[in-house]
Order: structure tokens, then sequence, then C-alpha cells
């Protein structure tokens, strides 16, 4: 029985992670219910949903193509290209725009030679914006590489990407 | 566990307390100014001058005033630290035995803490949110207990509706009356549901309710579920918020440990367990019909209502929607009774409201204060006024919103004061403006939220915030005519009547406000003027 499973969730690549994503859904009872868990489990494991990831969620929950696709372009925060290395999200939230979040998104922009929503073409860095991440008693804030920075200024900004940039891995 | 016993632990872990303890804030404004590493040095401090028999060092949640964070407070003698670097640290515990605290003392005493009340907050800043014996410590679970062996559903819902609580995602429906209509409904099914999808940019209300007492909202979804005879609850949280989660889940299993969550509460006939499901970041999921398809794995796009959620909502079973800050207030309502809440508020309005105080204001951070408040006691007195300049207005309720001029700043903060000028309550964002904040363009600002938000199921909303971005840009980049400013505005109550969901029909709100407090600046902007 076991054996059976295994050759069922194997995929052609050989990519563990696809055994991993499987667990995923298993652990979620094979639900249809459950697919934006599964979807955040695959960006998870993956960095972001490539289209073969697509297919085998969508196999693995029987569930049409089209549904899992319309689904993971519907929410923002499901990314279906490569992002870069590093990411930059500018918060441009209403308290951060008060206190002039779009000085730091010209200045990141600028820094990096990237249009919000783009990746550097050396693959580097992501340049995103958030909707507002919550962090409003501090702003405006950036999240570079996971990290919250408040009361950032575009010198501050630009330095702290400098940084990153450098001290990554190359 | 039953209650005895719960009464039993409560009492040994207040007999347990140290004399002395040291608080720091591990809420995610202060933990992104490094409030972790003060954390662990306040430890090690303890550690090195030996004082761990006499001192706590707690990580506890938000203690409200986010900009001067990392916050560090000493009880029982509550001397607040501000900006608290990791090398203050060993300073601020030697400051427990007389010593000198090298470190900024702020003002706790200040009229930013003692104009504020606490219901929702009570908890906030006092307890470590990841341990739920901290709750228990401060009555935690004591509502639950009393009304799974002490009160029949009906008589917790008579208690709800007495108390005049009303909804606090923004819409302000009562309380109760939404109780007893999901109560009312026939089916095997019935489901409780937590709206944390906290999307309006400038709000962080529930995110901190829910990184610093996770527990209350989970003992109030479970006495709601008593009461509607439901046995399963969702979370449904923002993907942007990590902490919340990760707070989230831990109080999860720990009550399920305790068996406060799960089959048979409290020794009791009654099963209730809650999951969570995590949003990915689409503004419309606030909406509840959209929030509910999301649940269930869908594209986040509404529905038309009626049916309303509590007669056909997930898996068209009757289900029970109710904002975090709502869930939140229902423990104390039970314990310390309706008339009580009842008496803090005004005559429509009662008990407390948590509102998030940002942009351009000294204090930025949580207010938690009675309704009916005025505005200008928030904004002045409690925030502190603008820092540099004169304040021009204050938005409120989001993108849903509207913008209240200066001249307007003594309205009392209820439901019916704020829809009379055109805005709402929303959920509780407050974000201050200045001289400097032009108010077409904050009106645009809103208006391509919308846009880019609109989930493009009816046309009203899809189309017409394209065009109403568009008309603002042309009217701010000096293109724009008195025929353009005319057709903005019927347009914007062509939107307002015609879309099919709150986002869309509250979408013209922000243009609608300014052009009543501020239309001189759009006519500043005509090339026709």
């Amino acid at each position: 029985m076991a054996a059976s499973t295994d050759a069922k969730t194997a995929h052609p690549s050989g990519d563990k992670r696809f055994h991993l994503l499987e667990v995923a859904i298993r652990r979620q009872q094979h639900q249809q219910s459950a697919l934006i868990e599964v979807l955040h489990a695959a960006q998870q494991l993956f960095g972001y949903l490539e289209l073969d990831v697509l297919y085998f969620i969508a196999h693995h929950l029987k569930l049409p193509l089209s549904k899992v696709y319309g689904v993971a372009t519907f929410y923002h925060l499901f990314c279906l290209k490569p992002p870069g290395k590093h990411t930059c999200v500018i918060c441009t939230g209403t308290a951060c725009y008060v206190k002039g979040a779009d000085r730091l998104l010209e200045a990141a922009s600028e820094f990096g030679h990237v249009q919000p929503g783009g990746t550097t073409a050396d693959g580097e860095l992501s340049l995103l914006t958030a909707r507002c991440i919550g962090a409003c008693g501090i702003a405006p804030t950036a999240v570079v590489d996971g990290a919250i920075h408040g009361h950032v200024t575009a010198e501050g900004l630009v330095q702290l990407l400098r940084g990153c940039l450098n001290r990554g891995p190359s | 566990m039953d209650l005895p016993e719960l009464l039993d632990l409560a009492e040994r872990e207040r007999r347990q307390r140290k004399p002395l303890e040291v608080r720091c804030c591990v809420a995610a404004g202060c933990q992104s100014a490094g409030s972790e590493a003060v954390l662990k040095e306040l430890r090690s401090g303890v550690q090195s001058a030996g004082l761990q028999q006499e001192v706590a060092v707690r990580g506890v949640g938000c203690m409200r005033l986010c900009c001067q964070g990392p916050l560090v407070q000493t009880a029982p003698a509550g001397q607040l630290f501000y900006k608290v670097q990791p090398s203050q640290a060993a300073s601020i515990v030697s400051s427990l035995r007389g010593g000198q605290a090298d470190a900024h003392l702020g003002d706790a005493n200040s009229p930013f803490f003692t104009l504020q009340a606490s219901v929702v907050l009570a908890n906030s800043g006092r307890i470590d949110p990841e341990r739920i014996e901290d709750y228990i410590a401060a009555d935690g679970y004591q509502a639950l207990a009393r009304v799974l062996t002490e009160q029949t559903p009906a008589a917790v819902i008579d208690t709800i509706t007495r108390s005049g609580l009303r909804g606090r995602g923004g819409a302000g429906y009562p309380t109760g009356v939404k109780w007893a209509m999901v109560a009312k409904a026939k089916s095997d099914r019935k489901f409780v549901v937590c709206n944390a999808d906290e999307g309006d940019p400038g709000a962080f209300m529930n995110r901190s309710v829910l990184e610093s007492d996770p527990h209350s909202v989970l003992e109030g979804m479970a006495i709601a579920g008593y009461a509607v005879g439901a046995s399963q609850g969702y979370v449904y949280i923002r993907g942007e918020y990590p902490l919340a989660t990760q707070r989230l889940q831990t109080a999860i299993k720990q009550a399920g440990r305790l068996r406060l969550l799960g089959a048979h509460v409290l020794n009791s006939a009654f099963d209730f367990r809650i999951d969570i499901r995590i949003g990915a970041g689409a503004f419309v999921c606030g909406e509840e019909t959209a929030l509910m398809a999301s649940i269930m794995g869908e594209r986040g796009t509404p529905r038309p209502r009626p049916p309303y959620p509590a007669e056909r909502g997930l898996w068209d079973c009757p289900t029970l929607l109710n904002n975090v800050e709502t869930f939140a207030n229902i423990p104390t309502i039970i314990r310390r009774g309706a008339d009580w809440y009842a008496s803090m508020g005004t005559a429509k309005s009662k008990g407390t409201k948590v509102f998030a105080l940002t942009g351009k204001v000294r204090n930025t951070g949580l207010v938690e204060v009675p309704l009916g408040t005025p505005l200008r006691r928030i904004v002045e007195d409690i925030g502190g006024g603008v820092p540099h300049g004169k304040l021009k207005a204050v938005q409120t309720g989001g993108p849903s919103g509207g913008c209240i001029p200066a001249e307007l700043l003594d309205t009392p903060v209820d439901y019916e004061s704020l829809g009379k000028l055109g805005s709402i309550m929303g959920s509780g964002g407050m974000i201050v403006m200045d001289q400097d904040n032009n108010m077409v363009d904050v009106a645009r600002f809103f208006m391509s939220f919308c846009m880019d938000e609109s989930c493009g199921k009816c046309i009203p909303c899809r189309a017409g915030t394209v065009q109403l971005t568009r008309l603002l840009t042309r009217l701010l980049e000096r293109r724009g005519t008195r025929r353009d400013l005319e057709t903005l505005e019927s347009l914007c109550t062509m939107v307002r009547d015609a879309s099919l969901c709150g986002l869309g029909q509250t979408a013209p709100n922000p243009v609608l406000s300014t052009l009543r407090y501020f239309r001189h600046e759009y006519e500043a902007l005509l090339q026709d003027r």
C-alpha cells in the first residue's frame, strides 16, 4: 500500500519538494476547500508557483487546472514568477503614504533600476509593495528580506539595500 | 478541566508570581524596533544580578504607544521606558532595587495613558500572549466555564443583546441580534467565523489584539459557538500577519491541551474546534460573503445578500461572522455583566472601541476609549496633536470612510455621528493629516486602492473605480475641467448605488467626503476655474 502511494507521489523530475507538498496535501485530507492552504504550502516550498506545481496540485486535489490557476492568480500573495534573491517590500498603506512612502518607493526603484512589482535583471532584488503591513505606528515602513524596518528614510533604505545585496550569496 | 480546576490553576498561578516584574513588548511594532534583543538582555540581566527569585521577565503584548518602541515597563512601580536599547537592559533591572536606570524614562501618567479605557486591551501589555496560564490567571476562560455550567444559550444571547455591543468590523450591526438569528436557524451544522482579515490600510487593532491576547478571541468564539449551536469555528486571518497567526496557532494548541477547546469543552457536552484559515492578500475578502468563499478555497468574490450568512453561509450552513474585537469583548461582558458594559458609551453606541491612531500626530499607537469620546480628545489630548503645523483632517474608516475636517473635531466618535458626517467608524483606523496633505491626492490614493482591489465581478465597481481614478489623476495633473468635476460626482453616485458589495458601494466615500469639506482644493486644480 505504502509503495503504491509513493509511486503516485513521485514526480518525474525526482524533486523531493513534491513529496513534501504531497504530505501537506495529505495533512489537509485532500480537501478541495483547502486549496489556498495548499498553495501557501507550495509557495513556501518552491518560492513561487510554477505551472508544474499548479498541475501537481490540481491533480492531487482533483480540481480542474483552470480553478487552481484562477485562485492562484486572484490573490496578491501568490507569485507565479520566480522572485529575486532578496526582496524589498515597501508598505504603501495610508499611514505610510501620509508619511511619504512614495519617496521610499522612488528611491528603491532608482537604486535597483527596477519597477515596483519587478525583479532586477540579475535576479538579485525584487521590489514589491504591500497594502499595509499593520505596523502603522512606526510608519513609514519597509520589509527587507523579511525584517520590518520602521521610521525609514529614503537614504536609510538605500543603505539597507546596499548592505543586503553585498552581504547576500553571490 | 472543569470550573473548580480552572479557578485552582488561576489561584496557583497568581500565588507563584514573583514580587517584581519587568515587561517588554513583543508585539509586531516593538519587535521590528528590536524588542527581542532587549527581552533577551533583560533575562540575562536578571540572571547575572542573581534576581531570579524576585524578578520575572515577561514578554507581553502591545503597550499602545508604538512610536516609542521598544517599550519596557516595570511592575508594580509602573515605570515606563521608551526606545530601550539592549545595552540599557541591565540598568533597568538594577533600577528595580533602587539603582538608576540608564534609559529614557517615559511618562506613564501622561494623558495618552490616563484618558484611555481598558476593556478589549485590559490584558494587552500585561500578560504573555504565548502562555495560556497568564490568561487564566487574569480570570481567562472563566466566562466560558460559567456559561457552560450555569446559562442556557438563550440567556447568553440575552446578555449580549442587553449589553448593546455592536459589530466592531465597521458596520455596527447589533451583535446580539445577529447571534439570535443564527441560533434560530435550523440546521445540524453551523459555523462561527472570526473575521481577522484586517485589510484597511492604516489599521492594526486586530493584529495587536491577536498578538497580545489571542485567548480572549478564542474564548469569545467558543461562547458564541455555545450560544448559536455551532461546533466548528474558523479564524480567517491576513497572510500579512505572520506573528499574529503564529500566536493564534500556539493559543489554539494550548487551549486544546487543557480541554478548553475541542471535544467536551470543560467536561461538558459542548464540542468546539477552531481552525485557522490564512488569507492571501485580497482586500475584498474582508467582505463577509467573499471571506466565506475564500475559506472554502474559492476566489474571494462576493455574492448578493440575502441570503445572509446567518441563513446560508459556509457550505450553505448558518454561519455567524464577527470581527476580532467583537469576540474579544465577549468574555468581559459575560464576566462583568451587560449593565456594566452598557454603562459605557452613548445611547446607541455602547462600550469602548480600539483605534489605531497614526499619521501626522505625536503619539502614534493603539487607543481604546469609550464610544462617544470627542474626536478632539483622541487626536489632541491622547495623540498630542500634530507635531509640525496644523491639523487639517482626520481620516476614519479606511477606503470605505471619509475625511473629517479640523472644524468638526468636536464630533463625538460613535456610529451615528460619524455616519452623519459622510464617514464611517470602520474597523478603527484613524489617520491624522496636516497642511502638507492634498485632499485630492488623498482621494486618489484611496480610489486607486479600490481599483486594484476590486474583484472584477460587477461592472460598476470594476470599471467605475478605473474611471474615477483617471478623473482624479487628470484633476491632479491640472488637466481637469468643471465638466470633469461634474462627471466625477455623478459617477461616484452611480458606483455607490449600483455596486454589488461593500467595497464598491463605499469606494466613492473618500471622494464624496473630501468634495464635501474640501471642494476648494478640487476647484483650485481646474483648468477653467
